[in-house]
Order: C-alpha cells, then sequence, then structure tokens
C-alpha cells in the first residue's frame, strides 16, 4: 500500500541550515549534511531542502551541497528557491537532487514548467504554491507568500498540472508559523481536483494535524520544519501515532 | 569486481553511483560497448522518457549489446522498463529481454489514486538472490507512470491501483521498478545482493 510522506524542510543560506535547530547529537547545527542524514536515519520519507540565499554568485555553493547530500543520504530529496531555468534544474540534477521545485519563477513564466518537465520529466518538477486567503478567495503568493498575485490558487494548481508539474507543494500562509494546523480544506480541494500528489505545508503542531491533513485534508505528503528540528515531534514517534491511528505510513 | 554502470541520458546516474559508493563499490560509469561486455556486473539505471532512452541507446549500438549481456544485469526503474518487449510510453519498441508490456497506469478516480505513482510503497510475494534478506513488508521509493505487467518473470509484486511487477528475473537479468538508491536501507540491500549474485 502507498504510504503517506512524512517530509522534514531545511532552509539553507550560503550552504547551511538556518532557522534554530535543536538536536543534540548534532556537532554542528548548521551542517545540513549532518541533519539531513539524522532525519534519514531516524525514518523521514523525503527532504526538501529550500535555498534562501539571496545572490546568484552564491549558487554554486548549492551545487556543492546537493552533491554532498546525495552521496550520504538514501531517501529522495528536493531542492527549491530561487530556480528558474532549464539549465538551472540541470546543474541540480546532475549535482545529486531527485527533485527539483519551482515556485516564483512559474508564476512569472509559465511555460518554463512545460520546458522543465519536457528535458526531465514530470517526475522530478515540483511546483510550489503559496497560498492565501483573501476575503475568502484562495489568491498565489509569491516571493515568499508576500507579493499577491491576481491568480486563484485552485485555477493554477490546475494549470501547473496540467503544463507537467509532477507534484505540488501546497504552502498556506494563512497557516504557516502557526502550529495551529495545516489547511485541510484547500488542500483536499486541490487533491482532489488533481492527478498528481500535493504535498500539504505550513500549520504543523502537533500529531494529530498530521493525521487530519492526511485524513480530511487528502494529502499525498506533508512537510514541516520547526517541529522537527526542535524535537517537538519526533519523527518515530510521529510515525507510531500515524500508524496506530490507521493511516498508512513506511516504518 | 568490475562494475559497469551503462552511462545515458538517465536522470538517476549519479544517485546510483554514490549507493554503490556507499557501499564500497567503484563502478565505472561508461558507454564504452566493450568496457561494458567484459564488466562482472552491468547496471542499467532510468528515468526519464523510453523513445528518448531508446533512441539514444540505439544510437550508441547498446541496444544491440545488452539482451546478448552475459553477467548479472540489472535494470532500475526505466531501465526495468526498457528491458521489455514494448512501452506504451510513446509507443516505444523496448529491448526485448522481459516479454513483458509496460502499461500507463489509468486510475478509476484521481481521489485515491495519483499518477506519478511517488512515495514509498511494499513489496510483496518476494522471491529469489536478489531479494534475500528482506522482511515480508518491505518499503521501496517509487517514482513512475507506467508499469510493467505482472508475469513469470516477476519475482516481487507490488499493488497500486492493481498488482504490478516490481521486480523481475530472467536468466541473468534482474529488475527493479522503484528506485534502490533511493529506498533506504532495503535498497541498500537489493544493491548488495545483486553485487553478490554469482
Amino acid at each position: 500500500m502507498l504510504t503517506k510522506r512524512i517530509i522534514p524542510c531545511l532552509d539553507i543560506k550560503d550552504g547551511r541550515t538556518v532557522k534554530g535547530v535543536n538536536f543534540v547529537q548534532l556537532r554542528d547545527a548548521g551542517d545540513p549534511v549532518e541533519l539531513a542524514k539524522i532525519y534519514s536515519d531516524e525514518g523521514a520519507d523525503e527532504l526538501v531542502f529550500l535555498d534562501i540565499t539571496a545572490t546568484v554568485d552564491k549558487r554554486k555553493t548549492l551545487a556543492e551541497l546537493v552533491t554532498k547530500v546525495a552521496k550520504s543520504i538514501n531517501i529522495p530529496f528536493t531542492v527549491g528557491g530561487g530556480i528558474s531555468t532549464v539549465e538551472d534544474v540541470k546543474v541540480l540534477l546532475n549535482a545529486g537532487a531527485d527533485k527539483i521545485s519551482i515556485n516564483s519563477a512559474a508564476v512569472k513564466n509559465p511555460e518554463v514548467i512545460n520546458e522543465m518537465a519536457l528535458e526531465f520529466g514530470s517526475q522530478c518538477i515540483v511546483v510550489a504554491i503559496d497560498t492565501r486567503n483573501v476575503d475568502g478567495i484562495d489568491f498565489v503568493h509569491t516571493h515568499g507568500g508576500r507579493k499577491p498575485t491576481l491568480l486563484k490558487t485552485q485555477e493554477w494548481a490546475s494549470e501547473v498540472c496540467h503544463r507537467g508539474a509532477g507534484e505540488i507543494l501546497l504552502t498556506s500562509m494563512d497557516h504557516d508559523g502557526t502550529k495551529s494546523g495545516f489547511a485541510n480544506e484547500i488542500t483536499a480541494e486541490i487533491s482532489a481536483m488533481l492527478s498528481i500528489p500535493v504535498i500539504a505545508s505550513g500549520g504543523a503542531g502537533n500529531m494529530l494535524h498530521f493525521k487530519d491533513v492526511f485524513t480530511f485534508g487528502k494529502a499525498d505528503a506533508a512537510l514541516a520544519a520547526s517541529i522537527f528540528h526542535f524535537k517537538e515531534i519526533p519523527i518515530p514517534s510521529l510515525k507510531g501515532y500515524l500508524n496506530k491511528e490507521g493511516v498508512a505510513v513506511r516504518i | 569486481m568490475k562494475v559497469a554502470v551503462i552511462k545515458y541520458n538517465a536522470g538517476n546516474v549519479q544517485s546510483v553511483l554514490y549507493a554503490l559508493e556507499r557501499l564500497g563499490t567503484e563502478a565505472v560509469l561508461t558507454d564504452d560497448l566493450e568496457t561494458i561486455a567484459k564488466a562482472d556486473k552491468v547496471i542499467f539505471p532510468g528515468q526519464g522518457e523510453a523513445s528518448t532512452a531508446m533512441k539514444y541507446l540505439k544510437e550508441r549500438n547498446l541496444d544491440k549489446l545488452i539482451p546478448d549481456l552475459k553477467q548479472p544485469f540489472f535494470g532500475v526503474c526505466l531501465g526495468q522498463q526498457l528491458l521489455c518487449e514494448y512501452s506504451e510510453e510513446n509507443d516505444t519498441p523496448c529491448l526485448g529481454v522481459f516479454p513483458v508490456k509496460v502499461k500507463r497506469f489509468i486510475p478509476e478516480n484521481t481521489f485515491e489514486y495519483k499518477v506519478p505513482h511517488v512515495g514509498w510503497n511494499d513489496i510483496f510475494d518476494i522471491k529469489g538472490p536478489l531479494l534475500e534478506g528482506l522482511e515480508a513488508q518491505s518499503f521501496v521509493y517509487y517514482v513512475h507512470s507506467y508499469y510493467c505487467e505482472l508475469s513469470d518473470f516477476t519475482i516481487a509484486k507490488t499493488h497500486y491501483i492493481h498488482d504490478f511487477a516490481a521486480l523481475m528475473n530472467k536468466d541473468n537479468f534482474y529488475s527493479m521498478q522503484a528506485h534502490p538508491e533511493k529506498s533506504g536501507l532495503v535498497g541498500e540491500r537489493i544493491l548488495s545482493n545483486f553485487l553478490q549474485l554469482k
């Protein structure tokens, strides 16, 4: 039976993990490779590295990091942040990334989704969508959720699917950082509407939230950052809980 | 032991090399016919689209070489599909090692079943030396939209929408739809079993 995936997300700046991480066994809290290894050993199903490096010339650091990660872990990982061209994708896939995620660049130039899917296959193209509800309507936001667009989230999700995205990483900016639970309604709506998997992100605060997003939210995978980094929810406990609650997970 | 990994335009070649490295095996990445023919083991990775991959193999005469190889041979993901006789993906005749057809997943409802089939799923009805030491419900990592039909050569099954061939074996040819290089300890065990095949 296909299982629901648990995906820790690591924010990377200049090749280092940012946002505090709180692992006693980490010798170097800023080393993404070491953290990745711990998550993979703990039973994470996949990892996402989100590069928030501001400058283009530091991008080389990212490819080097991707290679180090690929050499040391035996589970799949996605790399996102600032990717806009087919060439960007090629560099990261060749470095060892399994998938890449694009966000603002896809909104700016939707055709690039088709180009990337054609060149590398849909399976490695994740389109990240940041959504925010404005007066009852869900709108796509870019630039880390700061910049509103006129695109309705449901319509955009459907368009990226048709253009060849392999998965959607749906982040609710309304829920992100609140620890009040995932945005189950819109996640379920988009998941039911599309033929590709949806990764829910934003709002994870406790184990029940994961169960809810997999059941009510119909998510295929759930992504979170701080609750894993600060060990508020250890992955083995989360998986044990989900398993007990009847959600299929890889133990 | 000389392990050759066939070099072509497959997306996951590097990951396969890293996985072998983690097992302490230095493999050579090559499309040279002689090097491949002389290797003790051959790994045929894959990720991408069938017709483009077949075109590339033909341009380098690898389509003639591969079916005649006698050493243990391991086709992975698209590599498994290309070893079959035909793929529905862009109506592509393949290498014909396995008399098996490759079909696209057609979900009954998108609510329950997404395509591609992405994530960790279990293998069952397992048999043979490639899968030695694995527990009954072992999880492997999948990313694919096309699958190999069940046949007499199926050595493990996975269920998604319906059962399909997770791993296959015919003579010296072994294959796996999931990615052993990304399947945690289970994948490592399968790769290391393959490296020990005689």
